[in-house]
């Protein structure tokens, strides 16, 4: 049983790398502020969300595992709020994001 | 062992924020790298916990941390976006008309 | 009177979460800062439906797990897309329909458009919700109007 709940902690963990890579890599790569929002949601949804599974996972059951599960919840109700804050301030300071060519 | 790998993935994805909060260009850029920062570096010190072997007391301080962070993006971006952060000339300013 | 009933147990549970802590001095400090705090937020009579809004709960229960297996598959959807340069990305901004919700309803609606990669919400008005979407996939699923139906129901109106 307890191999069991290892294990899966461990492959929540990697899936939670994983995503978090990918979503530095879109922070990078992708052409402008608005799509590198997009990127940077997937780390801030799947990514910590997966992290932090593994991690109560690994804490058993505890008043840690609530305490990691509180930060998964207050970091879930506020990185949409600053996600849209940054949204809303980037439309109206720069007005165009940038479209797919066959939309302009 | 697996904690070590995310430990590592999470240093290389905060080096490509910077590298994102370095070149810009727009201002929302970096406020954007920035606030991408704070969520790896929350992350970072809930695996190092369990890394170090004191994962409570460091739980204690990224949940703080996500906190502070969150008020730290708001709070620039209103300065980027009023150049104040509401100061109180703007009750003078109704008083005037 | 329900209402504070509901704070007491929120603010009790969150502060033996955060400190541990189960001695008897300790135990009755707590609960003197929870009384404490909710004698202010009566005075400023923050305890009301609108600070404590229990009649929700329900309709979150089944809203999340729908909101959670959405939020998977547009992470899939939106990691392939950053890992592959092949796979187009065609962003557009698009205007969503939020008339027919309430407050609450158009909070939840846009905090969930935003917490779904590939869609995030730009702007909100009372009649419309402006939108950025990565890709005409995830701004056709928004059009579609699925997850404004689901927060209509969620909020029970």
């Amino acid at each position: 049983m307890s191999a069991a709940v290892d294990i899966l902690s461990a492959v929540l963990l990697l899936v939670g790398t994983l995503f978090t890579l990918i979503g530095g890599t879109g922070l990078l790569r992708l052409p402008d502020v608005f799509t590198r929002l997009h990127a940077a949601s997937v780390t801030d949804t799947l990514g910590a969300g997966a992290i932090l599974l593994g991690l109560a996972l690994a804490a058993g059951w505890s008043l840690l595992m609530g305490k990691i599960l509180a930060l998964l919840l207050i970091m879930a109700l506020l990185s949409p709020s600053a996600a849209h804050a940054l949204a809303r301030a980037a439309i109206h300071g720069i007005r165009r994001p940038w479209l797919d060519e066959a939309q302009k | 062992m697996t904690l070590t790998v995310t430990l590592i993935a999470l240093l290389v994805t905060m080096a490509f924020a910077l590298i994102r909060a370095i070149k810009g260009p727009t201002v929302y850029d970096r406020i954007l790298a920035s606030n991408a920062l704070g969520t790896k570096t929350v992350l970072m010190i809930a695996v190092l916990g369990f890394v170090v072997g004191d994962p409570e007391l460091y739980i204690d301080i990224a949940l703080m941390y996500v906190l502070i962070g969150f008020i730290g993006t708001v709070a620039v971006l209103k300065v980027s976006e009023f150049g104040n952060l509401g100061q109180p000339q703007s009750h003078t300013d109704a008083e005037d008309t | 009177m329900r209402n504070t009933l509901t704070l007491l147990l929120m603010l009790s549970g969150t502060w033996f979460l955060l400190s541990g802590h189960t001695s008897p001095v300790l135990l009755s400090l707590g609960l003197l800062s929870v009384a404490a705090v909710i004698a202010c937020t009566s005075r400023l009579e923050l305890v009301d439906d609108e600070g404590m809004p229990v009649h929700l709960l329900p309709g979150l229960i089944r809203y999340v797990p729908w909101l959670i297996g959405q939020i998977i598959r547009s992470n899939l959807d939106v990691a392939r897309r950053i890992i592959n340069p092949k796979l187009p990305i065609s962003p557009s901004v698009i205007h969503v329909d939020a008339k027919r919700l309430t407050e609450v309803g158009r909070v939840t609606y846009a905090n969930s458009i935003t917490l779904t990669p590939g869609t995030i919400s730009l702007d909100v008005s009372e009649e419309t919700i402006e939108v950025h979407a990565l890709t005409e996939n995830a701004a056709a699923d928004l059009a579609s109007g699925e997850m404004a139906r689901r927060v209509q129901r969620a909020e029970g109106t």
